[in-house]
């Protein structure tokens, strides 16, 4: 199917709600220009837009939330170091750096040029104009290579990438509203990863 | 610690299994002292619920002394005896602000939250011990149980007060008043309920509490039919007499004002298009057996109200949409706001305006669980309702 020039929209929807997603709606770059793989979505948490923003800031907290990643280092206000689980037991890494940052408002992240496994992502945080907190949105855009490392970033995105971002962001907002994330494990030894 | 856990279709067992520790800081963990088999129990027992698993610990209608309680837990504290609400909800998000708790955004845990997102549009509430579809989490009919955000379910019972007066708190005491409460009842309302089992009882009772002018009671056994007419409604015996056209005489050709659906999908009788619905979900064109909402849409009078507070899972098949739209009539469902109606009613047992210990047919040991799931399912007539206590042998 042909991508849709602006002037062919007539819905008032996000890009990733389209039958013909185009990650170029959300400002996203990758490096090949648009044909990443496009996830996106959008929860509304009873908490305020700094709170969650300041929350997710910080990205060290990223892996309390977030199932396939295992640990983000810090470098500096910009930079930051990835480790993700991939298929076998392996680890795919990666550095990134944040391109954009609005303090309450909206963060965004691309890989820098090395990395094996392109990807960007970007969050926003709106308040709700009827009162029911924040909307916060995130999208990732992410160019699957071929062979191997294809099947690691299948694995690093989950089977259904939609699945695996929607199972993230309902973390954080469980998270977020809470104070803990929910299980049904009997003890902390069973917890399901 | 010994639970009642399911192994299959028929098949429940009584077993030994690990302890429940705390995992979360809004835990509690609750020595259970009475817990109830539910006539949704048996959607279970039976496999019309999908998404169980071998070893899952059945039972959402318990209570007990709090033994232990998380750090993040500022409420309960040990030694309260406590009701558990059936329906697991986090207080915190817009839902449970709301006081939709049975919607609650959050108690669900997100690896099991797509079947229900996928069948239903948005993932459901959890629940104890009602399948991986709502949460997957170990329920009561057990020794002890671990309760999530103990801080907002769990109600404080006075010292002195049978766990027989309260227990039914829990599920089926505010699940009949819901159901009631959705009819909208007005003064001269007359009400029909389909289904005596101990969710019509309380509706009926509930009903007429509400204000409601006549209760009309529908059922085939002769002893749930005489708990109705006990609480003060007129009854039915659908083996007997023309449901339709008995409720039409009986309200001068009005029909009633509101009607509830206390079967769910779970109905009984040998109408063709009872028989049909078997067939289609025997070949699984279909997944619930609609009978009773059938006749509940065609008997309520025009403009009228419908409560459902009978349990559906899936896709039904001929719903009379046309009589639905032509009639204008309004319906009310769901899985009970427990929590929202808690307090309420427990000021009402208290005040002696409530009683549900008539509701008790047998009392039986944890570890006769799976005989008295066996007779529940048989022996309705006899079996209205199964309380169960523990033993503690082992502690």
């Amino acid at each position: 199917m042909a991508k849709r020039s602006p002037t062919d929209i007539h819905s008032d929807a996000p890009a990733t709600t389209f039958k013909d997603p185009n990650p170029a709606g959300t400002g996203l770059s990758t490096d090949s220009d648009d044909s990443g793989d496009l996830i996106g979505r959008t929860v509304t948490i009873n908490a305020p837009r700094q709170a969650l923003y300041a929350f997710w800031r910080d990205f060290r907290n990223l892996p309390l939330f977030m199932e396939n990643i295992e640990s983000v280092q810090v470098f500096d206000e910009r930079r930051s170091h990835w480790m993700v689980k991939g298929p076998a037991d392996s680890t795919v890494e990666w550095d990134a750096v944040i391109v954009e940052d609005v303090p309450g408002e909206c963060i965004a992240w691309s890989t820098t040029d090395e990395a094996e496994v392109p990807n960007s992502g970007r969050i926003e945080f709106r308040d709700t104009t009827n009162g029911r907190g924040t909307q916060v949105s995130v999208n990732i855009v992410y160019d699957p290579p071929v062979g191997k490392l294809g099947k690691a970033v299948a694995k690093l995105f989950g089977r259904e990438p939609n699945i695996q971002a929607r199972h993230d962001l309902r973390r954080f907002k469980q998270l977020m509203e809470t104070g803990e994330i929910p299980t049904s494990a009997m003890n902390p030894e069973t917890i399901e990863e | 610690m010994r639970a009642l856990t399911w192994q299959g279709k028929h098949d429940v067992r009584v077993e030994t299994v690990a302890d429940p520790q705390i995992v979360n800081p809004r835990d509690a963990i609750i020595r259970i002292t009475s817990t109830a088999i539910c006539g949704s129990d048996l959607h279970l027992y039976d496999h019309t619920i999908p998404g169980m698993k071998h070893g899952d610990i059945l039972g959402h209608e318990f209570m007990g002394e709090v033994v232990e309680v998380g750090s993040g837990n500022k409420k309960l504290k040990v030694g309260q005896r406590v009701v558990v609400p059936f329906v697991i909800a986090c207080g915190k998000c817009f839902f449970c602000q709301k006081q939709q708790f049975a919607a609650c955004d959050n108690s669900n845990p997100a690896e099991k939250s797509d079947p229900s997102e996928i069948a239903y549009g948005y993932p459901m509430a959890a629940a104890f011990g009602y399948s991986h579809l709502t949460g997957g989490y170990a329920g009561g009919q057990a020794e002890f149980a671990r309760v999530p955000y103990s801080d907002i379910g769990p109600i404080v019972i006075p010292e002195g007060i049978d766990d027989d007066k309260v227990l039914f708190l829990s599920d089926i005491l505010p699940t009949g008043w819901m159901a009631a409460v959705n009819c909208d009842i007005e003064p001269g309302d007359v009400i029909a309920v389909w289904g005596c089992g101990p969710v019509g009882l309380f509706a009926i009772q509930s009903a007429l509490l509400l204000g409601a002018h006549r209760v009309i009671a529908i059922d085939h056994h002769p002893r749930r039919l005489a708990l109705a007419r006990g609480l003060g409604a007129e009854v039915l015996d659908f083996e007997e007499v023309k449901v339709h056209e008995a409720l039409s005489e009986m309200t001068g050709g009005i029909g009633p004002d509101a009607c509830i659906d206390a079967v769910g999908m779970e109905s009984h009788g040998m109408s063709p298009d009872n028989m049909l619905d078997h067939v289609k979900v025997a070949t699984f064109l279909a997944t619930d057996r609609v009978h009773a909402l059938r006749q509940v849409i065609l008997a309520t009078r025009k403009g009228g109200r419908i409560s459902i507070p009978g349990v559906y899972g899936g896709v039904a098949d001929k719903f009379p949409i046309g009589a639905l739209m032509e009639k204008g009539l309004q319906i009310k469902s769901g899985q009970t706001h427990v929590q929202k109606f808690m307090p309420e009613l427990l000021d009402l047992v208290l005040d002696d305006k409530i009683d549900t210990t008539f509701l008790i047919s047998h009392r039986l040991d944890l570890e006769d669980a799976a005989e008295g799931y066996r007779n529940f399912k048989e022996k309705q007539n006899e079996y209205t309702k199964v309380v169960l206590k523990p033993r503690y042998t082992r502690h």
